[in-house]
């Protein structure tokens, strides 16, 4: 096992950073280590990049790699929250509600406010799509839970056939939306239910990225509380956790990041069951090391799937969703097997 | 001590505990005894806190139990109860680790690493520390959960009483390692601990108890 290797972590950041500098340079255009470190010296200097390489580089490839880094860094620690919360290791993001639900804020908010007036959907872009996200994620989230609650217990199947329907509400709303929106420059319901990088901005890293440093600081102070929860409700209240206001606060700030990263970048399901799952294997089930290097893995992984994303049809661009449904589904399947809620009557308590 | 007074419960009509006023000691092994769904755990649960809808109250060193803070109060007071389940694979010694975690804030201190690897070599665990608990046995699992309410309360507190709690600690349990257990909680007793166990075993009470409530 690898759960006490001191060069565990330092590998993981070591991957990260040669797969991020990978994806920036394999595209559409290719980017030499030259024009990248070209362009980040006439950034500093205060010059104008030096050549249409470092050009994109700088405005499109950059942003977007970070963007997807953080997105899947979010995906990967809140599938981890959400399954100690659910004390369940097949509860995810997309599964349980939350993504459908920001997905349908964002899109409701960018259409309506394009179809109010010029000025109400330029402010409506970096402001209040993240807000509606939350609004949407948190109620579809909520809604999911408290359905799905039978008297003190959480079933897994419930779970899942209620997030089946809050989901199916969250994409036909989104996709009522697409179809009304005016905007030729409106995004396309392909967009909101497959999840792509292609629109990422600066302007998109600072936002989630803030939002997500700030939010898995908070979770980290969180693991241990977490762990306690892993023994059941009652052992934990015995170790003086108040399990209620922990499960109130992980799950509002876990719909939070969630929603924001939904709000940019669409619906990207299964990352947050994918990397979880592996990590448990390889180092445990202690938050305190799963957190970071479920969020470097997460990372990791959603920047390689963006890379085939870009790479496998270019110049042509696959929805990144379909690259993870189409990896993270047979692994949810195996899950499923392997927890028997295939063939059990009962629930998992939660 | 912990003293329960005029303690009423009931689930619907039916009534489950009646005016129960009782005084646990510390320095005493008290055991509950009774047959099954004779509410021996409800009581146990209403004394810890677990249940809160009753009629009496409930007081530990005169204190009502509503109004000691739950942090405060694990630092002081560990409870087994009877089937704790972990679906996560978690090995023996972070289980047992968990018994410290009210008393230190994001990393372990040495007393916790000092007090756990006491506890495990206590309870003879040393040879499986490293093993992933989902895979132990029924009566291996209950040590663990044992050696980490006893990792819990290892230690004196500054004022005050310890308490443990133990609902039906035995169940799954060898002859050899039931007697075992006793002796270690018998141990604790010896200093200043309020010590409860909920039984069904009337010969293993009756040579271990001081105090037996039916």
């Amino acid at each position: 096992m690898l759960r006490k290797n001191k060069f565990f972590f330092p590998v993981l950041l070591l991957l990260l950073f040669i797969i991020m500098v990978l994806a920036i340079a394999f595209g559409a255009v290719h980017i030499s280590g030259e024009n990248m470190l070209g362009a980040i010296q006439h950034f500093f200097l205060g010059e104008k990049p030096g050549n249409i390489h470092e050009a994109v580089f700088l405005q499109l490839r950059l942003p977007r790699v970070l963007l997807c880094a953080i997105t899947g860094a979010i995906l990967a620690v809140s599938g981890v929250l959400m399954q100690g919360l659910f004390r369940n290791p097949i509860v995810e993001p997309g599964l349980v509600g939350t993504s459908a639900g920001a997905a349908f804020g964002a899109s409701f908010v960018f259409v309506m406010a394009a179809k109010m007036s010029p000025e109400v959907k330029s402010l409506a872009g970096p402001l209040l799509v993240p807000l509606f996200a939350f609004a949407g994620g948190l109620l579809a989230t909520f809604m999911v839970y408290s359905l799905a609650k039978n008297a003190k217990r959480v079933s897994i199947m419930s779970l899942l056939l209620v997030g089946i329907a809050v989901n199916a509400i969250g994409l036909s709303g989104t996709g009522f939306m697409s179809y009304i929106a005016r905007d030729p420059q409106a995004r396309s319901i392909t967009f909101w239910n497959l999840g792509t990088f292609s629109g990422a901005s600066w302007l998109h890293v600072f936002i989630v990225g803030s939002v997500a440093a700030i939010i898995f600081i908070i979770s980290l102070r969180y693991s241990k509380q977490l762990n306690a929860l892993l023994l059941g409700e009652e052992e934990a209240t015995y170790l003086g956790v108040d399990t209620n206001k922990l499960k109130r606060r992980v799950m509002i700030l876990t719909t939070a990041m969630v929603s924001v990263a939904t709000a940019f970048v669409g619906v990207i399901s299964f990352m947050g069951l994918i990397v979880p799952h592996v990590m448990r294997l390889l180092i445990g089930s202690d938050n305190k090391r799963l957190l970071p290097a479920s969020m470097i893995t997460g990372a990791f992984l959603l920047t390689l799937a963006d890379m085939g994303a870009r790479l496998l049809l270019a110049p042509a661009e696959i929805p990144i969703g379909i690259i993870t449904s189409l990896v993270g589904a047979p692994i949810f399947i195996i899950l499923l097997k392997k927890s028997n809620v295939l063939q059990q009557k009962g629930g998992y308590n939660a | 001590m912990l003293r329960t007074e005029k303690i009423n419960y009931s689930i619907g009509k039916k009534k489950i505990l009646q005016d129960i006023t009782v005084d646990f000691l510390p320095g005493e092994f008290n055991m509950i005894l009774g047959p099954n769904g004779s509410g021996k755990s409800t009581f146990l649960k209403i004394f810890s806190g677990e249940i809160n809808d009753f009629s009496g109250s409930v007081l530990y060193a005169d204190k009502k139990i509503g109004t000691i803070k739950k942090e405060i109060l694990a630092k002081g007071r560990a409870v087994m109860s009877q089937q704790p389940e972990l679906s996560f694979p978690l090995t023996v010694d972070e289980v047992v680790m968990m018994g410290r975690y009210p008393h230190f804030d994001f990393n372990p201190g040495k007393k916790d690493e000092t007090i756990c690897s006491e506890v495990i070599k206590r309870m003879n665990l040393e040879s499986f520390k490293e093993r992933n608990y989902l895979t132990l046995s029924g009566g291996e699992k209950q040590r663990v959960q044992y050696a980490r309410v006893l990792a819990q309360i290892w230690e004196k507190p500054v004022e005050g009483f310890r308490y443990l709690f133990l609902d039906e600690p035995l169940t799954s349990l060898d002859i050899n390692y039931q007697q075992e257990f006793l002796q270690i909680a018998r141990e604790f007793t010896k200093n200043d601990t309020v010590l409860i166990a909920v039984m069904h075993d009337i010969n293993l009470a009756v040579q271990f108890a001081d105090k037996l409530i039916f």
